[in-house]
């Protein structure tokens, strides 16, 4: 406002409109940079139980047992509005020690007369454990196609992390089955 | 030499404006625009308000009478959009373009031909929002939050048309913000310090800046939308590795500011009418301004207050809890502020003062059902349910609504140069005011009690104050035209005004002639 005087009002309303425009399309980027700024929130803190989509780099070291408790990790599995899968897992739940890979199967069944393609989408509750459910082989690091009336058991292994706060004993493991025919198929982590 | 051509320039436009319907499309006179968006506005309020009725003539008794419930749907979403998109914001805007310039001593607008644009905008992304309603499949039927995946996988195909009438909204107000900044900062008269503008031209400054912050995040989020539905990204789809919470912030992100977007004018308008009818100068000038930036501020960091229910951390819901029940500081100051301006000043209860004060109430009102729903562990069971709709209909209706109805009817005068007919106008006050607490007030039981919002149906023993509730509002519904005879009446002749025809009324406009002359300020008014 300084140079007001030597400026006239049509050059400083122009100033305001560039710098104003400016602003509104910065906050236009803006709005597209909170997925990213979710996504990371999420990742870091394990909010809405999002795991990792990639499988976990499993080796003996990382993998020391703790035999002095039991986690009680229970499984479900939902399909989206739509889906018509018969989607379910073959136990509901595994008792592992932190540090011991835990294995269980999961079936799917495309009862339709066409090819399908699912994805499973994992959730951890409670989240504070989110980062300490480790998936080694899961069947939700990739899109599921399966062939009309075909039937495919899908393998499914976790490691507890031993860093678990001890106040966690139990935990739940929910999948989600979505219909992604129209998508086609990729993997969720690209 | 300068003065010269100046004098010529003048003499091209001294003899008023262009005859015939050309006029409307082509000015960019501050007070034609202004009026284009008051009609346009109002217009939108009696499409919006024809749609409450279909809601509350559904409503009347329990049980499915009149409408589907698909259609039921259309009308709650449609409801809301018209009226936050078409029928409040587009009022301010009005009131802006009309006042802003005289009260700092400004010609016209800073931009006046985006001006134009600005408004020309408005009408043709109304008729394209209005004309998803005959599409196949309907309009937007997933409430005016519009939450994915609700309005993107299940949405009707007419969402495109939706999300395109948003854009264009959006490019609307955007560009009127811009050149209302431009106008209050670049164009105030020599003397017009900052802190010597009405408040009306303070908060509307703010509410600028947020229009600018926030509707292009609303832009961003409808374009994710129609990205998501025909380009194969999936940003709110979960199959695809998105979130649909993330809509959720996004929108809130946008849509708390939002709502004070629709508010902070009013606390302006406000501020104007209670010292003139008082006769007393506003109590705390420089507190107010203080308060809503700090308003505008908060607004920002409050948004997952609307999302205590969707599985926030505890931390969240305590950060957000908090934050929220801070905006009751400054909110707080603002109401004290008023009824100081009010104490021992020798009122007169003329109609602008009577839709203020019921804003004062009332609107307090809304703000204590606002500070009930901010308690995180509380907002469990008012989640969704009529109290909500209540609160917001509290801070809404007396609040942006009255305060417009309070405008229009203490600067009609110096629109028209005629003053309104007093005992119609109270009328008019007396029947909206009784109207909307009989609509309103039992929301709030029948919410506590459980009753879901945006259900065309509802068990029993909400029957009689649902019945209420309709009552009410067909009584609000009809007084409105009422209204439009009032300002008609006013606009073709009534008793002369005079240029300050409240004598408590203070402010660079009322050194003007009533009516006010077509062009004003050509010269900059000296500011004492």
């Amino acid at each position: 406002m300084a140079d007001k005087d030597d400026k006239s009002p049509i050059d400083l309303s122009r100033r305001t409109l560039i710098r104003s425009g400016l602003v509104a399309g910065g906050m236009f980027g803006f709005g597209f940079a909170m997925v990213p700024i979710y996504n990371v929130f999420c990742k870091v803190t394990g909010l809405n139980g999002k795991t990792d989509p990639n499988p976990y780099n499993y080796n003996a070291e990382t993998a020391k047992v703790d035999t002095s408790r039991t986690i009680k990790v229970q499984f479900v599995a939902t399909k989206n509005t739509g889906m018509s899968w018969d989607f379910k897992p073959t136990v509901t739940e595994v008792l592992v020690h932190p540090g011991q890979v835990g294995e269980l199967e999961f079936v799917a069944r495309n009862p339709t007369e066409k090819q399908m393609i699912g994805q499973a989408i994992p959730s951890v509750t409670p989240f504070q454990a989110t980062n300490y459910l480790h998936k080694v082989e899961c069947f939700c690091f990739t899109t599921q196609t399966l062939e009309a009336g075909e039937e495919k058991v899908m393998p499914l292994r976790i490691i507890v992390d031993q860093a678990l706060p001890r106040h966690i004993t139990k935990l739940t493991l929910s999948y989600t089955l979505f219909d992604v025919t129209t998508m086609g198929e990729r993997t969720l982590a690209s | 030499m300068t003065a010269v051509t100046d004098t010529t320039h003048h003499d091209d436009h001294r003899h008023g404006p262009a005859k015939g319907l050309m006029r409307w499309v082509l000015t960019t006179n501050h007070k034609d625009i202004g009026s284009m968006y008051l009609w346009f506005s109002f217009a939108m309020f009696l499409t919006g308000g024809a749609m409450a009725m279909i809601i509350r003539a559904e409503l009347f008794q329990p049980g499915l009478q009149i409408v589907e419930p698909a259609f039921f749907n259309q009308m709650t979403t449609m409801h809301g959009l018209i009226m936050v998109f078409g029928a409040v914001m587009p009022a301010f805007v009005g009131l802006a373009n009309w006042m802003i310039p005289m009260m700092i001593g400004a010609p016209d607008m800073a931009l006046p031909r985006m001006n134009n644009w600005s408004f020309w905008i408005l009408p043709f992304a109304a008729v394209m929002l209005v004309s998803t309603l005959f599409m196949e499949g309907g309009g937007p039927n997933f409430g005016w939050t519009f939450y994915a995946p609700l309005s993107t996988d299940f949405a009707p195909p007419s969402t495109t048309f939706f999300i395109f009438a948003i854009h264009m909204l959006g490019i609307s107000s955007i560009m009127g913000a811009i050149n209302i900044i431009a106008t209050i900062l670049n164009l105030r008269a020599p003397g017009m310090t900052m802190m010597k503008m009405p408040l009306f031209v303070w908060t509307w400054l703010i509410t600028a800046y947020l229009l600018i912050a926030v509707m292009p995040v609303l832009a961003g989020a409808v374009t994710m939308m129609l990205m998501d539905i025909h380009f194969g990204t999936s940003f709110f789809n979960a199959g695809g590795g998105g979130d649909p919470v993330l809509f959720q912030h996004i929108f809130w992100f946008f849509g708390h500011p939002e709502v004070y977007i629709m508010i902070l004018p009013s606390f302006g308008i406000v501020s104007a009418i209670l010292p003139a009818f008082a006769r007393k100068p506003l109590f705390g000038y420089t507190s107010m301004v203080y308060a809503v930036a700090s308003i505008a501020f908060l607004s920002f960091i409050v948004w997952a207050h609307h999302m205590f229910t969707v599985g926030i951390p505890l931390v969240g819901e305590l950060f957000f809890m908090y934050a929220t029940m801070l905006i009751a500081v400054p909110t707080g100051v603002k109401v004290f502020n008023w009824v100081s301006t009010m104490f021992r000043g020798s009122m007169t209860f003329e109609t602008p003062m009577l839709f203020s004060i019921a804003f004062v109430v009332l609107f307090t009102i809304g703000g204590f059902s606002g500070l009930m729903l901010s308690i995180a562990p509380a907002d469990f069971q008012y989640h969704d349910t009529y109290f909500v709709v209540a609160h917001f209909h509290y801070v809404l209706v007396p609040g942006a609504i009255f305060a417009i109805f309070a405008a229009t009817y203490y600067w009609l005068p110096k629109w028209t140069g005629h003053m309104y007919d007093e005992t119609l106008a109270k009328t008019h006050f007396w029947m909206s005011f009784i109207g909307m607490n009989l609509t309103f007030f039992p929301m709030h039981f029948i919410g506590l009690a459980g009753m879901p919002r945006r259900i065309p149906d509802y068990a029993l023993q909400f029957a009689d104050f649902n019945m209420i509730a309709s009552i009410g509002g067909f009584m609000f519904g009809v007084t409105q035209f009422l209204f439009l005879f009032i300002v008609i009446k006013c606009i073709k002749g009534g008793e002369k005004a005079e240029a300050k025809p409240w004598d408590g009324a203070d402010g660079l406009e009322w050194s003007l002639p009533s009516p006010a002359p077509y062009h004003t300020f050509t010269t900059p008014p000296d500011v004492k």
